[in-house]
């Protein structure tokens, strides 16, 4: 087995750095203030938990809401509506809290920041960490296109289009890039994190600051490009759910695609490519004996 | 040996998982009021301030729409219909009694009766109401624009900001109060308001007068209005914060 420690050079990964300092700086920043944001939007939210499309609430006739209803036996349900279409959910929308105590809350206590019902204070962390991403985001969209790293790095090219069936069965196969492959992103890679930059954060900020009366006064374009103060409302929620579905699936790839070297590619900024070409055990043991 | 489904497993993992939530949620609790943060949370409402004096000029309008957009009814929020004897008798009368004092920081203390308020330069606007919990409903404003009220009285240099004294008692609580500083106060949709959708203000939504601020959120916009005092700090109001909110935990500036 110590033969094993042994490999010729030819074997060992070859380490390329795969991030600067400022995208390291800017992706921690990130995990921080994207926690606060979306924990203490859903405090926000918890304030009126209906969405409506338009200028204002059409309260009859929400788009989304979720509420609580009290059953013939007394017991609370959690009823959540979207459209004409109800669903119950008692014990995480509408109605949750321990058994015995279940309480009408739309989104559930261990999801929003600061407490289970604290509209001022979900407020404050909102805005200071908005005040973190909102600027970062600008200067890294900034950076990204300055030092041409969106388009050598992000940017899909012509013939990465053809293989694009290709790629999206050996993602769905957990296959990921190997050896020179992986040393750039692939296609899905490019698309999901120009989608994620360059579409739904700067959605999610947009739509936030149109939030604002004193806003809407000073840029009133903002208000009429996405259709109004609820309109802009219901995006501003639907960008934030993005957000949390990119986080989750990222977090997912991160940790099937070998944990180890992405974080330290997101610490250090040293991404090791992974061996092109794996043998299989029986070949590898018959190679092995010579030595 | 525990099975998984073992109640008193069970009990002890649900216990210690309500123990550990509980602790959290304390954690951010203290964190919340600790002195930093709540220094941190006013740098940023005075960085927010600061941007929107910047991209929001004095005189920057809130969006007006057509009557097509009035809502059916305009929402009703906070107190809806004020218990305090005084009140109630002014309302039971009209409010033909009832008198808008300005004082404080004026060069001629005055108080206007309704028809004094509508004998006065007026403005009437279409807008959207925006409640700090996030609805929004649009209305037809009518009334006095505050800027020629505070004409009328002569604001005094020293003064800062312009409070608002109502009626009511939210939840019996102490009375409502809200305040806006000179620039908001001067701006020209800012209204005392009387008229709702082209009829009088009815008593839910503050008869006989309440405020109009439409660069703010609706907290600010006080219902029930009986006097206003000119001042140059909140220190002798309330619990010093500008407001009955704002005494509560929200924010002095409520442009967001």
């Amino acid at each position: 087995m110590r033969l094993l420690g042994t490999t010729p050079n030819a074997r060992r990964p070859t380490v390329i750095k795969r991030h600067s300092a400022f995208t390291r700086f800017w992706h921690w920043i990130n995990v921080v203030c994207l926690a606060i944001l979306l924990m203490s939007g859903l405090q926000i939210f918890n304030a009126h938990p209906a969405l409506y499309w338009g200028k204002d609430s059409t309260f009859e006739a929400p788009s989304l809401s979720i509420g609580a209803m009290r059953d013939e036996d007394g017991s609370l349900r959690g009823i959540t509506r979207i459209g004409d279409f109800r669903f119950d959910t008692t014990g995480v929308l509408g109605v949750s809290g321990p058994g015995t105590d279940r309480e009408r809350r739309a989104f559930p206590a261990w999801a929003t920041l600061p407490g289970p019902r604290w509209l001022a204070m979900g407020r404050q962390w909102h805005f200071l960490a908005g005040w973190l991403f909102a600027p970062l985001l600008a200067a890294y969209l900034l950076y990204l296109v300055a030092s041409g790293q969106l388009r050598r790095r992000l940017l899909p090219r012509r013939h990465e289009w053809s293989r694009i069936g290709h790629v999206i069965g050996k993602h769905l196969r957990l296959r990921f890039p190997r050896g020179e492959e992986a040393r750039h992103y692939n296609l899905l890679q490019k698309l999901a994190y120009l989608l994620v930059l360059f579409v739904v954060a700067p959605l999610v900020v947009l739509t936030g600051l149109t939030m604002s009366p004193t806003m809407d006064a000073a840029w009133p374009w903002l208000l009429d490009l996405f259709g109004g103060r609820q309109s802009a409302r219901t995006l501003h929620f639907i960008a934030a759910a993005t957000l949390l579905a990119f986080f989750v699936v990222h977090v997912l790839l991160v940790l099937v695609s070998g944990v180890g070297n992405n974080l330290r590619s997101m610490i250090t900024g040293r991404y090791a490519l992974p061996p092109d070409h794996i043998l299989p055990p029986q070949k590898e043991t018959r190679d092995d004996a010579p030595h | 040996m525990t099975h998984p489904t073992d109640p008193g497993r069970r009990r002890f993992l649900t216990r210690g998982l309500l123990a550990g939530g509980t602790l959290m949620l304390a954690g951010c609790d203290r964190l919340s009021r600790s002195d930093a943060m709540q220094r941190l949370f006013s740098a940023s409402e005075g960085l927010t301030q600061q941007a929107h004096r910047l991209l929001a000029s004095r005189e920057a309008l809130a969006r007006e729409y057509g009557p097509d957009d009035i809502a059916p009814t305009f929402r009703a929020n906070g107190t809806t219909m004020p218990r305090e004897v005084d009140y109630l008798r002014l309302a039971a009368n009209d409010f033909r009694d009832w008198r808008l004092e300005v004082q404080g920081l004026v060069e001629r203390p005055q108080a206007f009766s309704l028809d004094d308020l509508r004998a006065l330069p007026a403005r009437t606007q279409i807008t959207r109401h925006d409640c700090v919990e996030g609805w929004s409903c649009i209305g037809q404003w009518t009334g006095a624009v505050l800027g020629e009220v505070l004409a009328r009285v002569g604001v005094r240099d020293e003064a800062r900001f312009v409070v608002f004294h109502c009626a009511d008692r939210y939840h019996g609580g102490d009375r409502y109060y809200e305040s806006l500083d000179l620039r908001e106060a001067y701006h020209p949709q800012t209204l005392l308001a009387y008229e709702l959708n082209g009829g009088d203000l009815p008593v839910a939504n503050g008869a006989p007068l309440r405020l109009r601020a439409e660069r703010q959120l609706g907290y600010k916009m006080a219902k029930y209005v009986m006097r206003i005092e000119l001042v140059a700090s909140f220190a002798h109001l309330g619990r010093g914060r500008g407001g009955y909110w704002e005494d509560r935990g929200y924010r002095w500036w409520a442009g967001i």
